[in-house]
């Protein structure tokens, strides 16, 4: 894939999910501007994926394992080329392909239907298992909410990509700190988290979820800890990119209507 | 039947690179052999369903022919939703197997009774279910999933019926076998207590009741044509299977032929009716208590067949 200016896209795919969200009246727009940055540094420069061959046997494997964030993936692949940007229009109306969850039916480049919490990683590790038991190169990028890492059944994943050194597993926490109806503190703390992924056997590494440069380094294949999985903890800032939205709860369901839409699409296309 | 199960799955094993089995830590001696032909088709996922389940939508979506093998519930209902949203959904050929159905781990406790599972993936879009009667159809089954699009569920039985093959006998999931002829009534049973069907059915025999015995080893595609015919051709229909009556066999057999027009003159489900099974005793033992045992197939019959007989009479002294 040829390298694209990141901070541009994210900026892009900010401006389709929140017309995405508003036109259809959705949710979840802060956790897709939460991730904005992190995918559009996924699609513009690290993943290995081709439009023209969504089913190469040898591209990288991305899961959204954050389902409701969906809008932005579907954003990120019109954006490179997998479907018109136009279908974007259709989200979350009657009769579309594209759901409010991430689905894979009749969508070219994604890999999983998500939505409900604690799905990705399991599955995750299954691809990456596969591709350790042919030899193959390509790797498994799974992108988590910080709230969906109370499910267990990540953790049981999380012990057995450790355990079969699944060094082709990357895992992305996106860490805003904020979960459906409350902080991560305040519901079921998840301190120290760093420290829990390297107790289980991770490699960890933290970054600026929204800085381009530490996202870009930290996610290529380079950090590739031989015999070990990854796990990216990205700091983030839930609703990131527009103000009176960032690090609110209220933005995990509110839609953006009237003068709060315009408001945030004039920020939007000011911040180019 | 398990170890029909793992000797076919070591067939298919070394005919396919493809087949891999994981297995939710169980399967003590059972699956040392297999490990050590087939150490890279060979998963031991520990005591984690839910990532075995989602494992194994990874891998069947990476070309793989999975099975995942753990006992009674732990199998699939721990796991439900992976099984659902994931490898239903994505249609992978992801097989469940289930040892021990119904009472096969009878005293272990209600933990171990897998009593309301082919009610739970039978509701499932997609799923193939299968629930074998005997050591052959187990073989038989244990390959036919894997040549099976999409999610499949095979139910393995501690208990086995002693059927005898016809020559030639081919095995079709979604095709009944009827492994006893009879005109008066249809005993059709899923899984290993068609024994007790067979020994009814002989005991009726004994008395001038001549029992057609079913083994429905597929209850999803069901074999309507079969239980129409057996609607049609013999008195009335009796379901058997060692699962509650709601949304087991009975329940698919009174479904399909409702809708089909074709009522039979009676129809019962034998199953189980009485809440959480809280008896401790083995599978022979807890049939007896909970009514499903041959003398209560063989009663039921005869109490089913008194109307028919006694309007019989009546019909003749007219």
């Amino acid at each position: 894939m040829v390298a694209m200016d990141t901070k541009e896209l994210a900026r892009k795919l900010r401006i389709h999910v929140l017309n995405m969200t508003s036109r259809g009246g959705s949710s979840h727009v802060g956790s897709a501007f939460s991730i904005a940055d992190i995918v559009a540094v996924l699609y513009g420069r690290v993943l290995n994926v081709d439009p023209a061959n969504p089913q190469d046997p040898l591209r990288d494997r991305f899961i959204l394992s954050k389902g409701h964030a969906g809008a932005v993936i579907y954003a990120a692949l019109a954006e490179t080329g997998f479907f018109s940007i136009e279908k974007l229009q259709t989200h979350y109306q009657d009769g579309s392909d594209l759901s409010g969850h991430v689905s894979h039916k009749g969508i070219p480049g994604v890999e999983l239907s998500t939505g409900s919490l604690g799905h990705g990683l399991p599955v995750g590790a299954g691809m990456a298992k596969a591709a350790q038991l042919r030899g193959n190169q390509h790797r498994v990028v799974v992108l988590l909410g910080d709230g969906e890492c109370d499910e267990g059944s990540n953790w049981e994943a999380i012990l057995f990509a450790a355990h079969h050194k699944l060094d082709n597993l990357l895992a992305i926490i996106d860490y805003n700190k904020i979960q459906s109806l409350d902080t991560v503190a305040q519901t079921l703390a998840l301190e120290p988290l760093a420290e829990k992924w390297q107790s289980f056997g991770w490699n960890v590494v933290e970054v600026d979820g929204h800085d381009h440069a530490e996202l870009g380094q930290s996610l290529s294949s380079g950090v590739r800890q031989q015999g070990q999985p990854t796990c990216v903890i990205a700091h983030t800032t839930k609703g990131c990119g527009v103000s009176f939205m960032e690090d609110s709860v209220l933005w995990h369901y509110r839609t953006a209507r009237g003068e709060e839409f315009r408001a945030a699409l004039e920020e939007l296309e000011e911040a180019a | 039947m398990r170890d029909c199960f793992i000797e076919r799955l070591s067939q298919l094993a070394e005919r396919d690179p493809r087949v891999l089995l994981i297995t939710g830590d169980l399967g003590f001696c059972v699956l040392d052999d297999y490990r050590k032909r087939f150490p890279k088709q060979f998963i031991n996922a520990g005591v984690a369903e839910q990532n075995m389940a989602g494992l194994a939508t990874g891998l069947a979506l990476e070309g793989h022919i999975v099975y995942i093998y753990s006992i009674a519930n732990f199998v699939f209902m721990r796991c439900l939703e992976q099984i659902r949203n994931d490898a239903s959904y994505h249609e992978c050929n992801v097989n469940v197997v289930c040892i021990g159905g119904g009472f096969s781990y009878g005293a272990l406790g209600i933990s171990h009774h897998a009593t309301e599972d082919l009610a739970i993936m039978r509701s499932l879009p997609g799923v193939t279910v299968v629930s074998p009667a005997d050591h052959w159809e187990a073989s038989e089954a244990t390959e036919a999933v894997a040549n099976t699009a999409g999610v499949s569920y095979l139910r393995l039985d501690k208990s086995t019926a002693g059927t005898s093959l016809v020559m030639d006998e081919q095995f079709q999931l979604g095709r009944i076998r009827q492994v006893r002829e009879g005109h008066d009534i249809t005993l059709a049973a899923t899984g290993g207590i068609l024994a007790e069907a067979l020994a009814a059915a002989e005991r009726l025999a004994e008395e001038g009741i001549e029992a057609r015995v079913l083994s429905v080893h597929t209850l999803k595609p069901l074999d309507e044509e079969t239980l129409i015919a057996a609607a049609k051709e013999t008195g009335g229909i009796v379901t058997v299977e060692e699962h509650t009556v709601d949304g087991g066999l009975g329940s698919a057999v009174a479904e399909s032929l409702l809708e089909a027009g074709v009522a039979p003159r009676f129809f019962h489900r034998l199953g189980l009716r009485q809440g959480f099974s809280s008896i401790v005793g083995s599978q022979e033992y807890l049939r007896a208590q909970y009514r499903l045992d041959r003398h209560a197939i063989a009663g039921k019959a005869r109490e089913l067949l008194k109307p028919v007989a006694r309007n019989l009479v009546i019909r003749s002294a007219a």
